[in-house]
């Protein structure tokens, strides 16, 4: 905990504020960490509370319209608020540095997109205290969402709404941090694979946003403003809602897992000590899978009726996707082969993951074959699979990119020891979990059931899936363990722990904060590894020491978000009280306030001179 | 502690195996025993792909596992640097044309089978039967005999049935894995999809598309009978009843019921009338209750006193004898009247929860 | 470079916007957040043209829409666009008196278009009772129609208060970017509009 440990000494506040306010991209990393890990730990429990209450059939642990919300907010709240925000987490702590840039190109942007996604989350949540959270399923299919009761439904739009704002600044974000802000010599073809992956997850999430953000004020048209958009009565169509939501949707699930393709093909390289085999057919898959991404949204909708025609293209065209992903598997192995393996924490979540997401994606090819979809389609057979690629792609991905870079980010190594025993038993509770439960689909359980009758032959199955869920928590709770004694017993683990190969590790740990003193010149794909192989410690500066221009801290980010955030709550409860539209003009006055404040008033950064930066090396 | 890691998954995947080989699942609801011509042409389909998956998998295992014995980095290897291979264009190309071909295998008998289950081209001389789906029941309506009935699905053995679906209020989803894959119930347009059985018996049907607090409670039977058994319970049930009941309970139960619930339940077959709730014609040879509680006086009393804990949200909370409450004698009044209505002698064979 | 060369540069550039890393990178994220901005738009007419014919009792587009109105509000949003042009053109000449003026203009033919646009939705409104509530047709129309509204209304907000922030100071090169995407968003405002005049109105009528 570098940055907090040496502000120690600061009053609290201070470090609140100087947290709320700055546009340091490390620092932003560090809160979209802290808040996905929170909402990853929610997530957990609302699973842990679902898998309970399914332990046996017709159990009663929870009661039906409770089981619901757990299971909507369960999802949403995985894909929105963990799963992404992480990825967001470590695109921001590394990308920068392993490009040889200062900053990223919009730090204000970032700050922005920060506190729109944390207090996006928030509202999201705030439905559990005022009377039910959403109850309609993550994907939220109209009509029942429509005609949903309560305030949970209008929670979940405006609080997806607000944090998927973020989630499209970030994408823009990066996308120009990472065509603008290259150091001289990293061309494309030399960029690390986790900004490539990073690089074409940020394009989809700018082309496939705008879709679900148009859903979603459909929605809130319909819930708050009484349209007709989903309500057959009115001549609306409830399946245009399907249409919008997966052609967000599935480009989402590679947002969820492209960028995590770019952490194991850094740990595999790294721990095999061996540069990535096939890097740029590894580059043309990645770029191909978002492309085809696009292309295959219905066959999340093949039971829909979409006729024999459609479903033929899409199954069809969903089946290519499996062409790059397997390319990207056999390039790993390849990588692998005639390498040195050395098998860290990290590197054992990603021989984990190849089995693991290899069954995801046989999965995945047999939900495309439409017919046998007709089968699988809603049944937990879909719900075993999805899991197997988001958590044996996303979620392992993660963690080895937690282990690989917490020295990074906070100058202390997790523990080795609890690292590989928190990988064994969530490995082994996973596929307890989440094995079975192809079966259970088959056997005949449909998926978001709250109960199921006895004799079904379900009850062992599930009992089965439970105690794995369990497993998986209790790892979580060693992986905790394992950071909180990090914190207060670690040793700082100094420069370049690793041997890493990328750009990141030459950067000097703890990170100064404008990270590069001079920026480097990049001689080759894995910079540091050719400088390294040249017999030298450090990278070539490509220009003098000069002085650094910085960005300024700015509060008005945080003052937008609560802005916005106060209009949703008008937005929500107008329909109660007129007098309550006056939340939305003092929230969007507030917002559009501190747009104005912030497009008229000059703000020009500020300059570290070169005679401080010479005093700083000289110590 | 690679010993014990070897174990533990050895222990795994036998007791996977014997899981799957033991339990195919409960008989007349998993998918993985088909009765039905469109669930075997599913089921078809996914062999063909787990076949062809496995080959996929076995590659990448060994692959996978003789990299991670023979490269694994040994004492004395801390300052091995190997040699950087930047790739190789002949095994990029052996796979990406290998997993191609292989999906080629899976993608023809998959567009065969997607047109095949959609084929409408018998519609007009088959049985057709108009299913309405609502919170959280099913309508059956057989369109050219006149017959309306509900939860319990009659049709003819080695006959294809057509199905137009629509729904009352939100998206379901209409499966019967043994028979058939599912298809969605929407609110705005009509699906049609079609059944054939193999197999007299009953088969169990899911609701598959998130509805509501009741979903998982919105299940329905799929009655398979012989021809000539067909054709006799489509003449009975479009038969009124003549006769009084029998009992002076059941005589009393019928005062009340038309009373209180004939408003909304209809208990003539061939009335076409819309339906408000379930149809309860020949209820008396009922496979379930609701569709999920078991066929007898007791449940049937429980559920009439108090149906949200049978079924929560379901739309009898809303009628007006339960804003006035009832009690348990009326209830079982009522329940006596029910479990008289039989029409037929077509009656299916059926226990749904053989352990107990 | 330093505060001084970005505030009152010396020498103005060939093409001011993009001197700075900063106007660089404002340019290039503007232009994809355009790319979004497309896929915004792209839903509302993929919404749009699914329910134009849910008329639920109510007029449908051949009956309401007018074509001679719409033809105004075309030519007036084009106008502006090219005026647009004019303005960046003195941007490059860095000529920030004629600047101004160009982008002023640009301001008051959009207004016109907005006064247009709100006189034709209170004729459907009050005339046939055509309402956002009326029909899934009336909601999808008001929405797709209305958003590019509101991008109208955002955009004379965005324009004017640049134009008055600046007034008194010149150009520099801190404020060139702004107002040269201020531009960029204005011309994909009327490309949208090129569109909705097409599908929504032509093909409504014809």
């Amino acid at each position: 905990m570098s940055t907090l440990a040496a502000s120690n000494k600061r009053s609290f506040w201070s470090v609140v504020w100087d947290y709320i306010t700055t546009v340091d991209h490390k620092k932003i990393g560090v809160l979209y960490l802290i808040a996905g890990g929170f909402f990853f730990l929610l997530g957990g429990l609302e699973a842990l509370a679902i898998r309970w209450q399914l332990v046996k059939p017709m159990n009663d642990f929870v009661s039906a319209g409770f089981y619901n919300e757990l299971i909507t907010m369960h999802g949403t709240t995985m894909i929105f608020l963990a799963a992404m925000p992480l990825i967001f987490a470590f695109m921001n702590a590394v990308i920068p540095l392993q490009i040889g840039a200062r900053d990223v190109a919009f730090p204000f942007l970032n700050s922005l997109g920060l506190w729109l996604f944390v207090f996006g989350g928030i509202m999201l949540n705030v439905g559990w205290f005022t009377g039910g959270a959403a109850d309609a399923g993550w994907t939220a299919y109209t009509p029942l969402s429509t005609i949903s009761p309560g305030e949970g439904m209008d929670y979940y739009v405006i609080g997806l709404q607000i944090s998927g704002a973020g989630t499209l600044m970030a994408g823009i974000n990066f996308l120009v941090t990472i065509i603008n802000m290259r150091a001289p010599g990293m061309t494309y073809m030399r960029l690390p694979l986790f900004t490539w992956t990073s690089f074409v997850a940020s394009a989809l999430i700018l082309f496939a946003f705008p879709a679900l953000t148009v859903g979603l004020f459909l929605m809130m048209f319909d819930r708050m403003f009484d349209s007709a958009f989903f309500d057959p009565a009115m001549g609306g169509n409830s399946i245009i809602w399907q249409h919008l939501f997966w052609i967000f949707g599935h480009p989402e699930v590679y947002i969820l897992i492209l960028p995590i393709f770019g952490v194991f093909s850094e740990v595999v390289s790294t721990f095999s000590r061996k540069r990535l085999f096939g890097y740029s057919a590894m580059v043309f898959a990645t770029v191909l899978i978002a492309f085809l991404g696009f292309m295959v949204w219905a066959h999340h909708m093949f039971t829909v009726g979409m006729g024999a025609a459609a479903n033929a293209i899409f199954a069809v065209a969903t089946m290519t996707i499996a062409v790059p992903t397997g390319i990207k598997i056999f390039n790993w192995l390849f990588t692998m082969w005639r390498g040195s393996i050395q098998i860290t924490t990290p590197m054992l979540y990603a021989l984990g993951f190849i089995p693991t997401f290899t069954i995801g994606g046989m999965t995945g090819v047999m939900l495309a074959a439409a017919t046998a979809d007709y089968q699988y389609h809603d049944s937990y057979f879909v719900i075993a699979h999805f899991h197997y690629v988001i958590i044996g792609g996303t979620v392992f991905g993660l963690l080895a990119a937690t282990h690989y870079w917490w020295p990074r980010m906070f100058n202390r190594m997790l523990d080795e020891r609890l690292g590989k025993i928190t990988f064994w038993i969530f490995f082994v509770g996973f596929h307890l979990t989440f094995m079975i439960q192809h079966f259970l689909g088959l056997w005949g359980m449909p998926r978001r059931y709250w109960v199921y009758l006895p004799d079904q032959g379900l009850d062992l199955g599930n009992a089965i899936s439970t105690a794995g869920a369990f497993l998986m928590a209790i790892a979580v709770l060693i992986l905790l363990y394992n950071i909180i004694k990090t914190a207060i017993k670690g040793e700082p683990c100094g420069d370049d722990p690793w041997d890493g190969r990328t750009l990141e590790w030459a950067v000097p740990i703890p990170a100064p904060h404008y990270n590069f003193k001079q920026v480097p010149l990049v001689r080759g794909l894995d910079p540091l590894w050719v400088e390294k192989m040249d017999g030298r410690k450090e990278m070539t500066p490509s220009e003098p020491l000069d002085d650094i221009h910085m960005p300024n801290n700015t509060v008005l980010p945080f003052v937008m978000t609560i802005g916005f955030f106060i209009a949703g709550f008008g937005f929500i409860y107008q329909k109660y009280d007129n007098a309550l539209n006056a939340l939305i003009f003092v929230g969007m006055g507030i917002a559009l306030g501190a747009m104005l404040v912030r497009s008229l008033k000059d703000d020009l950064g500020y300059h570290i001179p070169k005679k401080e930066l010479e005093k700083e090396a000289r110590k | 502690m690679k010993k014990w890691v070897g174990k533990v998954r050895m222990l795994g995947l036998f007791s996977l195996m014997a899981i799957f080989l033991t339990a195919c699942g409960k008989e007349n609801l998993t998918a993985l025993a088909p009765k039905g011509y469109s669930a075997e042409r599913s089921f078809e389909v996914i062999i063909i792909s787990i076949l062809v998956m496995t080959i996929v998998f076995v590659v990448v295992m060994a692959i996978f596992t003789y990299v991670l014995i023979k490269y694994r980095r040994k004492k004395g290897q801390e300052d091995y640097v190997p040699e950087q291979i930047e790739g190789n264009k002949t095994l990029e190309i052996v796979w990406t044309i290998i997993p191609i071909l292989l999906l080629v295998i899976i993608a023809v008998p998959t567009i065969a089978t997607t047109y095949d289950l959609a084929d409408e081209s018998q519609k007009d001389d088959s049985i057709n039967v108009n299913v309405t789906g609502k919170q959280f029941w099913w309508n059956f309506d057989y369109v050219n005999e006149g017959i309306q009935t509900s939860q319990d699905l009659y049709i003819p053995v080695d006959t294809r049935v057509y199905l137009n679906m629509i729904s009352g209020d939100v998206i379901h989803s209409f499966w019967v894995p043994t028979l058939a894959g599912k298809m969605d119930v929407n609110p705005e347009n009509e699906n049609v999809m079609y059944i054939e059985a193999y197999e007299e018996g009953v088969y169990w049907g899911k609701c598959a598309e998130f509805c509501g607090d009741s979903h998982s409670l919105m299940d329905f039977k799929i009655v398979v009978v012989s021809q000539e058994e067909y054709d006799q319970w489509i003449e009975n049930m479009g038969t009124p009843m003549e006769e009084e009941p029998a009992t002076a309970s059941a005589q009393e139960g019928k005062a009340l019921f038309e009373q209180s619930c004939l408003s909304c339940h209809a208990t003539d077959g061939a009335t076409t009338a819309p339906a408000i709730g379930p149809n309860l014609t020949n209820f008396g040879n009922r496979t379930m209750i609701a569709g999920v509680l078991e066929h007898n006086k007791e449940e049937l009393v429980e559920w009439i006193v108090d149906p949200a804990s049978k079924k929560p949200g379901n739309g009898m909370l809303n009628a007006p004898y339960l804003q006035e409450g009832i009690s348990t004698e009326d209830a079982e009044k009522i329940a006596d009247y029910l479990l008289e209505l039989k029409s037929t002698e077509v009656v299916p064979e059926f226990e749904p929860f053989e352990d107990q | 470079m330093t505060e001084q060369d970005i505030m009152n540069p010396k020498k103005m550039p060939l093409q001011p916007e993009k001197a700075t890393l900063e106007g660089k990178n404002k340019f290039l994220g503007f232009w994809f957040f355009l790319g979004g901005e497309a896929v915004l738009f792209a839903s509302l007419f993929g919404t749009y043209l699914a329910l134009n014919g849910s008329l639920n009792g109510g007029k449908s587009a051949e009956e309401m829409f007018g074509l001679p109105l719409v033809f105004i509000m075309t030519m007036l949003l084009l106008t502006s666009s090219l005026t647009s042009v004019y303005a960046m053109h003195h941007l490059r000449n860095n000529d920030f008196k004629r600047l101004q003026l160009w982008m002023s203009i640009t301001v008051i033919l959009g207004l016109g278009f907005l006064a247009c646009e709100i006189y034709e939705f209170y004729h459907y409104i009050t005339d046939y009772g055509f309402t956002f509530r009326s029909s899934a047709f009336g909601s999808a129309f008001y929405t797709l129609v209305g958003f590019h509204g509101g991008h109208v209304v955002f955009g004379l907000a965005w324009i004017t208060a640049l134009i008055v922030r600046n007034a008194k100071r010149g150009l520099n090169l801190y404020n060139a970017p702004k107002y040269y995407i201020a531009s960029l968003y204005w011309h994909f405002i009327d490309v949208v509009w090129v569109f909705i005049f097409t599908v929504v109105y032509l093909m409504g009528v014809l």
